[in-house]
């Protein structure tokens, strides 16, 4: 079984319907025993950094994704949900971020012909070997849609990057922590492989 | 590399998929859900989903199918029409569908698209606008612009919330008279509301600036000029809206070759076009609209 964590930051649906199309058993929930008890946790989001966060303390989530990833629970941050790991964000100045991993969110730069927020599909390059891109090519497309994008301190956890006048980290991947900037549920056939990637990495350890 | 996106767009009435010639013509042509699938099979970058049902009970019928298709389909999907209330985008996105586009109901109620933008985030608020070509040649224009004194000119148009209420009930009772479009001072593009029934005298250009302002992620540009003609999309118009605009532009109708899709992105400057009735009967298959769009160097999903 596999939580989603339901902290009222839309978007959950279209990953919980992804998930059940591989023929995983899902459920939405906020309960901490649910979470912890699952074979595979993952925190989806969209919205505002300081928001989310705020909403994750106000439904004691913040200890409960703690212990997921201290107890090496796999762990799949979405879009936000990656940003979310990670120290801070220039869209909520002052708000704490879960500190997990070590990095900043920063501004998407507007330039030439480039528009923010960054919608639509963009190409993957691997840096790292990472588990989620097994048996995915390079340049594969994926779905982003975001104006703030990570720069992670640690090069080495970042296993996926794309460019978009800066070079966004695309994939993190850190012990049995796993995030993507870009919406796998939404990236079609290379999207519903790297769900199935993290599915498989949730049989291996539960 | 970052890719320019085709979209089929979808009208949909009752739950089932309809398409609509220049608004009017329906034909029933299948269900929501599988055509999307089948077009996610074909290679669109995404989906647009026009629900065009008027019934008031319509909202029922409207999440089983977004449901359905949430179930089924792996790539993104905006639905519009008859989009109301941040209430109506909360149920929609909780189903599951990526972005809400709205028309009729961000001119009359702009503050919608800032609170729904607030609470879900302005990549799901897709404001759609239905332009029409307008000339400042019109014998009439000078008189219009006299008898309607502080109506004038769409750059004094207060882009204050409640201005916009304001404007649509002065228009109308002005009637069908006098065309409020030929307030503008100058060659331009109205806005029309109401799947393109009623004018609404606000500039498209300006009118997406101001979208842009109060958060809206991305316009849907539609050109009522072009719609269901297969004469190209209004290059001008976009052009226009998305010169003056940092957030991404869909181009709308008039597709009906592939090189209407080269100029609508490059030229035209948008980041996806759109097409209906091409696709839906084949007149055009996505894919060998994205090999033409690469061979002529523009980065598509292939």
């Amino acid at each position: 079984m596999l939580a989603i964590i339901d902290y009222d930051a839309g978007n959950m649906k279209s990953v919980e319907k992804a998930l059940q199309a591989l023929g995983e058993e899902v459920c939405v929930t906020r309960e901490p025993e649910k979470i912890l008890s699952a074979s595979g946790v993952i925190l989806p989001g969209v919205g505002a950094f300081g928001d989310a966060m705020e909403k994750l303390r106000s439904y004691g989530l913040v200890e409960v994704i703690r212990e997921t990833v201290r107890r090496r629970i796999p762990f799949l941050g979405i879009c936000l949900g990656l940003q979310l790991l990670f120290e801070s964000s220039e869209e909520s100045p002052g708000a704490e971020g879960l500190g997990i991993l070590k990095g900043h969110i920063l501004r998407i730069p507007e330039g030439e012909g480039r528009k923010v927020p960054h919608i639509g599909w963009n190409s993957l390059t691997f840096p790292y070997p990472g588990r989620l891109f097994e048996g995915i090519e390079e340049q594969s497309y994926v779905y982003f849609v975001h104006s703030y994008y990570l720069k992670a301190a640690d090069p080495e956890i970042v296993k996926a990057v794309t460019e978009y006048g800066v070079q966004i980290h695309a994939s993190v991947e850190w012990e049995n922590v796993f995030a993507c900037q870009f919406h796998p549920e939404k990236s079609s056939q290379v999207g519903l492989k790297i769900l199935q990637n993290f599915i498989q990495v949730t049989g291996k350890v539960g | 590399m970052h890719t320019k996106r085709i979209i089929p767009c979808l009208d949909v009435k009752d739950g089932r998929v309809v398409k609509g010639v220049n608004f009017i013509n329906l034909r029933d042509a299948g269900d929501p859900a599988e055509v999307a699938a089948a077009y996610d099979r074909e290679g669109a970058d995404e989906v647009v989903f026009l629900d065009i049902t008027a019934s008031a009970d319509a909202r029922s019928t409207q999440l089983a199918w977004v449901r359905e298709v949430a179930s089924k389909v792996f790539i993104p999907f905006t639905v519009g029409g008859g989009i109301r209330s941040v209430e109506d985008f909360r149920v929609l996105l909780r189903e599951g569908a990526d972005k809400i586009s709205i028309n009729s109901a961000a001119i009359m109620n702009p503050q919608l698209i800032t609170d729904a933008a607030r609470k879900f985030g302005s990549q799901c608020v897709v404001v759609a606008i239905d332009a029409k070509r307008r000339r400042s040649k019109d014998v009439n224009r000078k008189r219009v612009m006299e008898t309607m004194g502080t109506m004038g000119s769409v750059g004094s148009i207060d882009m204050d919330a409640r201005a916009y209420g304001t404007m649509d009930a002065s228009c109308s009772e002005v009637g069908t008279e006098i065309s409020p479009g030929e307030c503008a001072e100058e060659d331009g593009w109205t806005v029309y509301k109401n799947g393109g029934r009623i004018d609404v005298g606000l500039d498209a250009v300006e009118w997406a600036k101001e979208a842009e302002r109060l958060g809206a992620g991305e316009i849907l540009l539609t050109s009522m000029d072009g719609d269901g003609t297969k004469a190209g999309y209004d290059l001008e118009l976009t052009r226009a809206v998305s010169s003056a605009v940092s957030i991404p532009v869909i181009a709308s109708g008039g597709a009906g070759r592939e090189e209407h899709f080269y100029e609508a992105l490059t030229e035209g400057g948008a980041e996806a076009a759109l097409a209906a009735s091409l696709f839906h009967y084949k007149e055009l298959e996505i894919r060998q609209v994205k090999r033409y769009l690469r061979d002529l160097g523009v980065a598509v999903r292939l």
